[in-house]
């Protein structure tokens, strides 16, 4: 084994922690501001991959990828919206089992209405021409897109953390994750604010489905693997921590790549053992969890 | 005195409902046949986990994995050794109570969403292995023609095989519940705090409580082995572990015959569902949003809410 390989696969484990990241920030931003463990999420983010599949085939040449990068996640936030809106907000008062178990029936639902619109066969997006190709980094090939993934991750980091701290609605999502009851005795309609946070998180969802298609076969099971991962990765950097995603995400990925070189039957395995450990030895998650 | 009377009432229902069990087999199609089996192991499975969810208001979360094992473990020692055909139906329960020892040592530390969480990650690194290693577990394909003893393998045979063990079983259950133990675990559920104060140890209880409940689901994986003579991958995924979830929901966590009642509905329910539409998950979704809203405390809960209103009116009426 040696170094170059080495750094390209760590590079290429990075790149994967950042599609996870955006997903988990997603995922993890609802459960810290509405306390809703949502299963869904994963099935959101299957819908934007098939999104950005549809929109890449109406759009023809490379600038569809673009314009599905934008429109993707929103179909996203419309599906979330009006999930919210109907049944959701009906349910935050309930105990964590039974949004967990409602959550699946939504994520049981979406699959099979994704079957219906967009069939059950394999479907595939190529990478933009301006992303396609390699480059080298530190003596490793590194593919275009890949790179294109490590710049987009630390972007939507810095707009998370800009939204939650900068903007007003974003540190009322805040101040309502800590005590709900509180922000609303302040006169804020607590029922919006939710909703606005809740689109929030699922938008991230979409753009995380919209940024794995180019890399990945785009199946109806994708969500179902992911979310599995998603939680696991919210659970270790500290529930409602949008750090502690990033840092379980960057476990997650790195541990998965550097696995394919030692061991490339159990490669999956690596980052279960990782996980486990975690917990083991912090079992409330590496960062402060919100609650 | 009331209440002897409910429990009369049901052990006559319960006889009676075994007895047409019984003759059943001569009337029925195999298929049906077959599918009444399926109600028993998928019943048995329910019924195990509701041991901790229910009586234990623990965050089972990954169940199914215990099944997977228990069905893997019988499938490999039947498949890949010589020893006697029955050793492998003791070992696939232990072999599930040892992994949920395991694994419930670790979980029984922490409480509620990271309880179940720990689970699901601890659940799914067995899950991982088996889905990979293809030289033991044969993979994502599983593996197929499994030889189980020769006395089992007319369908009515496994059927009675099946439904003996479930009856065994279910009576086994409910004396743990009956018992100190079981009624300590309730309290548990009810209020952790009160119970450590009082001088329970509720880690040890708690790991008790899912040793338990692993070595049921261990048996009903055995019995899925029996049933199908297969095993895949699928057993262990998270997928199933919340569809047994969603059986106690159905029947109704807190009582006791529940999740029998959410399993049958369930199983018929898919196969039934399965022969109209390819749609099965989006009738499932549906179902299960419509139970939450409407009957969160499942139909067995409902009916028994509604008979003990009556009673009581009569009672009432009678004493006035």
């Amino acid at each position: 084994m040696d170094f170059s390989a080495l750094c390209g696969q760590f590079l290429v484990g990075l790149s994967r922690a950042m599609i996870l990241f955006v997903v988990c920030a997603g995922l993890s931003f609802v459960l810290g501001v509405l306390r809703v463990p949502n299963i869904a999420h994963g099935s959101l983010y299957m819908i934007g991959a098939f999104a950005t599949f549809t929109v890449t085939k109406l759009i023809a040449g490379s600038v569809g990828f673009w314009v599905a990068l934008i429109v993707a996640p929103l179909v996203v936030a419309l599906v979330s919206l009006v999930a919210e809106r109907a049944l959701f907000r009906h349910l935050y008062q309930r105990e964590h089992l039974m949004l967990l178990l409602f959550t699946f029936a939504i994520s049981l639902i979406l699959t099979d209405l994704v079957k219906i619109v967009w069939g059950a066969e394999y479907r595939s997006v190529s990478p933009p021409d301006l992303l396609k190709g390699s480059v080298s980094l530190f003596g490793a090939s590194l593919p275009r897109y890949n790179l294109f993934l490590l710049i987009i991750g630390p972007l939507v980091a810095i707009a998370i953390w800009a939204f939650t701290n900068k903007t007003k609605i974003g540190k009322i999502s805040r101040a309502a994750a800590v005590d709900r009851e509180m922000v609303g005795v302040l006169g804020i309609n607590v029922s919006w604010v939710f909703a606005v946070a809740f689109v929030i998180g699922c938008y991230l969802a979409g753009v995380g489905g919209a940024l794995v298609a180019p890399t990945a076969s785009i199946t109806l099971g994708m969500g179902h693997s992911l979310i599995i991962e998603a939680f696991l990765i919210v659970t270790i950097g500290g529930l409602g921590n949008m750090w502690g995603a990033l840092v379980g995400s960057l476990i997650f990925g790195v541990t998965q790549s550097l696995g394919i070189l030692m061991w490339p039957q159990f490669a999956i395995v690596f980052p279960y053992v990782a996980v486990v450990v975690v917990l083991v030895l912090r079992p409330q998650g590496l960062l402060k969890a919100v609650w | 005195m009331f209440e002897e009377v409910v429990r009369s009432k049901w052990s006559i229902f319960s006889a009676g409902l075994l007895l047409i069990l019984l003759i059943l087999p001569s009337f029925i199609p195999r298929f049906y046949v077959y599918l009444l089996a399926l109600i028993f192991v998928t019943s048995l499975l329910a019924m195990s986990l509701n041991l901790v969810v229910g009586h234990g208001g623990l965050f089972q979360f990954h169940h199914g994995v215990f099944y997977g094992v228990g069905a893997y473990t019988v499938a490999l020692m039947l498949k890949k050794t010589s020893l006697p055909l029955w050793t492998g139906f003791v070992a696939g329960p232990i072999v599930a109570a040892v992994i949920g020892l395991v694994i419930g040592w670790f979980c029984v530390r922490l409480t509620r969403l990271y309880f179940g969480m720990l689970q699901i990650s601890l659940g799914s690194l067995i899950w991982v292995i088996v889905f990979r290693w293809y030289s033991l577990t044969g993979g994502d394909d599983g593996i197929p023609g499994i030889p189980v003893p020769a006395i089992l393998s007319p369908a009515k045979n496994s059927y009675y095989f099946i439904l003996i063990v479930l009856v065994v079983c279910l009576i086994l259950m409910y004396l743990i519940l009956k018992s100190p133990f079981g009624s300590t675990l309730q309290a548990i559920r009810d209020n952790p705090q009160r119970c450590e104060a009082i001088g329970i140890n509720v880690r040890r209880y708690q790991l008790a409580a899912i040793v338990i409940a692993t070595f049921f689901a261990g048996v009903a994986g055995v019995l899925f082995v029996v049933l199908e003579r297969s095993v895949f991958a699928e057993l262990l995924f998270w997928v199933l572990s919340l569809e047994i979830f969603i059986m106690c929901l159905l029947g109704g966590w807190f009582t006791f015959a529940g999740p029998i009642l959410g399993a049958a509905i369930m199983v018929a329910l898919r196969t039934f569902v399965g022969i109209f539409t390819e749609y099965w998950t989006l009738i499932l979704g549906i179902m299960l949003i419509l139970l939450i809203f409407f009957l969160p405390e499942g139909v067995m809960g409902f009916l028994q809410k509604l008979f003990q209103h009556r009673t009581k009116d009569t009672a009432e009426r009678g004493q006035g």
